[in-house]
């Protein structure tokens, strides 16, 4: 009986798209990814269970093709494997694509780790026509396989059986890799490796393997241990030029062929198509979706479906959405101590700008599921990789990658996106230049938060021109960002490491329900942390920043006699009526006041006239002596209560919004927003627009509500925030030239402060995330200084200089696109090697 | 001989066309590109067949052992056919 361990450690190894995630899942029932897109699990991820006594830890390894060391991936599971040894090694294996899996397999099996085999997607194999005799395989392999179908859980316990057995088995002959003619020179390099205290530690058949190939990798672990002048390394030199010398041809081509010849021998004898000649269904449809001519037509189409269901519908399902938002607001509101006369608790109004600042983000949920849900099925079908395919052509040309193009798509191409989720996606880049270039240029896209500051300069500036400066805003974005890119590929990101683009095209899958419900709440979750975290804490330094040091004593007692003397008018006015000694003392008034702006607050969330009357008919249960005086209907003594309260409703918001302003424009932001005037000046910004864009750091919504702080003056209740600007633009003389350079200035400005952090997270420095603040800010001036300064010095209007502007950057991109020097670059840095 | 001109006299898997079956002698890349072919079957001796090339001319679709690989024609470019 072999002792048995209590614990033990299982790596869990295979390449890309092999189904590992899901074997993961299957054999620990952990929440974690799933994807057909090549490159998603990046991070070691783990999960334990108990079988049959024992604690089985499980790591889920980096999908890798092989276990070299050229990519990041590639040596997380290399060093995972050397460092930690795990008792077991399960390697996930791809039925439908069995040969290439064997080279992976036959690197594990090198490495001499107890193995056993999860022979994955066996119902797509069989689908295909592929027969695989189990017992033949695990007869040449030497180690247990086990037919599993990951999706569906086959397999389940034939596999955590294996598991054990693998672990406390003592004899047992895995198939031992044979170099043929250097068989004899690899021994000996064996032998002399076992001598060494490395024996200890690596496992010296691999060792030996290794050095002969030449593995840089390997070599580095002898120089470590033994110094460079080491007589292994000088033997393995010796190996590798006698063997060119004999065979004229590289020692690593020739070991690559032994390899190959077994692996084709294994599938020889352990494999029966029964269907060949036929084409696959994947090939069948590539013929038509790769289609040169209809290629771009379905790939338009899938975008816009995807626009249409996640921004169009999404935004209509946010209508029945907010109203939840706004019930827990009010619920907020009502917990919180009751608002003054003119000046609320602090406590108040910090915990209602937090929420409010949040209840702006959440409101977006709706489109992110649905989106989210959306990108799952394009990743998990395998569509995803063919979007690559098409673009990357286009993409090349500026320095990205083609699969750029999940993280541009999540950032918001054409409108509505999110940045966070954008600049996460861009793992999966295998190219470092072209990932830290996508990771810059994601933000150009328009996030979901800058739509509403859109949306709103263009109904009061461009209205006639209403769905040309959106087409305008969703498109130039996209050719600056390509133009970003190129700029800096050909300058900082110069000497950058490369990746050559070889991708598999994954056969295409049915996405599971569970997979991409699982996925799309994953990722919305992710934003919603985003929301509960930085957000919230950035907005109270923005709120700290936009009231502080607030207004002086003077102004203050101005304002408390204004709002006396409207409230003695108010007692004045309603003297005749036989309520009047109910609103003897202040507090009554004020409540009574405050009554009235929640009434009326929670009349205006109100589509229907029967949510309406059931609104009244709480309201008259709950406040049942007060109620005649929010709607008075017939008592006429009411009715004067009525008139003088909202008289004196309409004065106090006036007043709060004087103050608001004058807090604002005294506070630190304000100061900051002043002194920056004179330099921009010169791209139209005034201190307003200045205040604006500084707080839409924290979070771009926050522009808006910024904005509406500002723009108040003379503003009544049945003003609009756009009436408001509007008439603005005859005291300030504010054009559509100010507006459209104030647009482009959005659209290239920083990164919010939480993509900043993503961005930190993923480069891993802080000099790109700083950089990532500092180039838009500039790049977004000195374009919306030439706008503005160029428009006003040739007097051209604001859609005039929209139109210039466009042609221009739109010829600089085709431009950029079709000049060569960029590419050849690019080429001569890859690694190619002169036949002699 | 001149290195350029000698590499010009070789076939390459970059001036393959759609529909075109050949078989790879060796590989002018090293380090990564090299091992990354190598791991999804770009091993000399191994059947490739030239399926299409992407909208825009670049990068092209192979099929080797059974399933579809997507690589540029830079990288086509350095692997080297048999001459049949």
């Amino acid at each position: 009986m072999p002792n048995k361990k209590e614990k033990i450690l299982v790596g869990l190894a295979g390449q890309q798209n092999s189904g590992k995630s899901t074997a993961f899942n299957m054999l620990t029932g952990a929440n974690q990814h799933i994807a057909n897109y090549p490159g998603v699990t990046v991070d070691k991820k783990s999960g334990s269970y108990k079988h049959e006594g024992v604690q089985v830890e499980t790591v889920d390894l980096p999908g890798t093709y092989s276990l070299t060391s050229f990519s990041l991936e590639e040596r997380v599971a290399r060093d995972f494997l050397i460092k930690e040894k795990p008792d077991v090694i399960i390697n996930v294996i791809d039925a439908s694509s069995l040969k290439r899996s064997l080279y992976f397999t036959f690197q594990v099996l090198e490495i001499g780790f107890p193995v056993a085999i999860a022979l994955n997607m066996m119902d797509v194999a069989s689908r295909n026509g592929t027969q695989i005799d189990i017992r033949r395989l695990q007869h040449r392999l030497g180690v247990d396989v086990i037919p599993t179908v990951g999706c569906r859980g086959k397999g389940k316990k034939e596999l955590r059986d294996a598991i054990l057995a693998t672990a406390t088995r003592k004899e047992g002959k895995p198939l031992r890799i044979t170099y043929e003619d250097l068989e004899p020179e690899i021994n000996q390099l064996e032998e002399m490796l076992l001598m060494t205290h490395l024996a200890d530690t690596h496992p010296t058949r691999w060792l030996s393997v290794k050095l002969v190939e030449g593995d840089n990798e390997a070599e580095k672990v002898v120089v470590e241990e033994l110094g460079t002048a080491s007589i292994e390394l000088e033997k393995a030199r010796t190996i590798r030029h006698n063997f060119e010398q004999d065979h004229f041809m590289p020692v690593a081509d020739y070991m690559v062929g032994c390899r190959d010849k077994l692996a084709s021998s294994i599938v020889e004898s352990c494999v029966k198509e029964t269907k060949t000649g036929k084409a696959n269904i994947s090939e069948k449809i590539d013929a038509l979706v790769l289609n040169r001519f209809a290629a771009p037509i379905i790939l338009i189409a899938t975008v816009f479906i995807i626009y249409q269901l996640s921004i169009v519908k999404g935004y209509d399902l946010t209508q029945y959405w907010w109203p939840f938002l706004a019930k827990f607001r009010a619920l907020v509101a009502g917990v919180l101590p009751a608002p003054g006369m003119l000046e609320d608790p602090h406590i108040r109004s910090m915990s209602l700008w937090m929420l409010d600042s949040a209840n702006a983000l959440l409101n977006y949920i709706p489109i992110f599921l649905i989106l989210f849900a959306l990108i799952a099925i394009l990743e998990d079908s395998g569509y995803m990789a063919r979007i690559a395919f098409i673009l990357d052509r286009m993409f090349f040309a500026f320095g990205l990658h083609g699969q750029s193009t999940l993280p541009f798509i999540l950032g918001g191409v054409f409108a509505g996106g999110c940045a966070v989720p954008g600049v996460m996606a861009t793992k999966g880049i295998p190219d470092e230049r072209s990932r830290l270039a996508t990771i810059l240029t994601v933000p150009y896209m328009n996030c979901l938060a800058k739509i509403p500051f859109y949306t709103l300069l263009v109904n009061v500036f461009f209205v006639e021109y209403k769905s040309w400066v959106m087409l305008f805003l969703s498109t130039i974005t996209i050719f600056i960002a390509l133009l970003v890119a190129r700029l800096l590929t050909a300058t900082i990101l110069k000497t950058k490491e490369t990746a050559p683009f070889v991708m598999e095209l994954p056969n295409y899958h049915p996405p599971t329900f569970f997979g991409v419900g699982q996925r799309a709440i994953e990722r919305t979750w992710q934003y919603i942390k985003k929301v509960g975290t930085i957000v919230v804490a950035v907005s109270v330094c923005v709120f700290t920043l936009l009231q502080f040091p607030g207004i002086d004593n003077q102004r203050k007692e101005y304002y408390e006699t204004e709002i006396n003397k409207a409230v003695v008018i108010f007692q004045h006015k309603i003297q005749t009526s036989s309520y009047a000694e109910q609103f003897q003392d202040e507090t009554a008034i004020l409540d009574m006041i405050n009554l009235y702006t929640v009434y009326k607050a929670a009349k205006l969330n109100i589509r229907t006239a029967k949510a309406s009357k059931k609104l009244d008919a709480n309201y008259m249960k709950k406040y049942a002596g007060d109620f005649i005086f929010l709607k008075p209907k017939r008592d006429k003594d009411a009715r004067i209560i009525n008139k003088a309260i909202r008289g004196l409703a309409s004065k106090r918001k006036a007043l709060r919004r004087q103050i608001k302003e004058e807090q604002i424009k005294t506070s630190v932001l304000g100061t900051i927003g002043r002194s920056l005037e004179p330099v921009t000046q010169w791209a139209g910004f005034d201190w307003k627009i200045n205040v604006a864009i500084l707080s839409s750091f924290a979070a771009r919504e926050s522009s808006v509500a910024t904005i509406g702080a500002l723009y108040q003056q003379g503003a009544d209740d049945n003003k609009s925030l756009e009436q408001r600007i509007s008439s603005e633009i005859s005291q300030n003389q504010l054009t559509p030239l100010h507006a459209l350079a104030v647009m482009v200035f959005f659209a290239l400005y920083p990164p919010c402060l939480a993509t900043t952090i993503m961005i930190k997270v993923q480069t891993g420095s802080y000099k790109w995330m700083a950089f990532s603040v500092f180039f838009p800010t500039a790049l977004g001036f000195i374009v919306a200084s030439a706008i503005y300064s160029g428009g006003k010095a040739l007097h051209l209007t604001g859609i005039q200089m929209m139109g210039i502007f466009y042609i221009f950057v739109v010829a600089l991109t085709i431009v950029t696109g079709f000049s060569k020097s960029f590419r050849k670059s690019h080429t001569a840095n890859s690694n190619v090697l002169e036949p002699n | 001989m001149p290195k350029q001109e000698r590499r010009k006299k070789c076939r390459m898997l970059g001036d393959c066309t759609p529909g075109q079956q050949a078989t790879i002698r060796c590989h002018h890349a090293v380090g990564a590109i090299r091992q990354r072919l190598l791991d999804l079957g770009f091993v000399p001796g191994a059947k490739i067949d030239m399926v299409r090339s992407a909208p825009l001319g670049d990068p092209v679709q192979c099929k080797v052992s059974g399933y579809n690989v997507t690589l540029r024609r830079s990288e086509a470019n350095l692997i080297e056919l048999e001459n049949e």
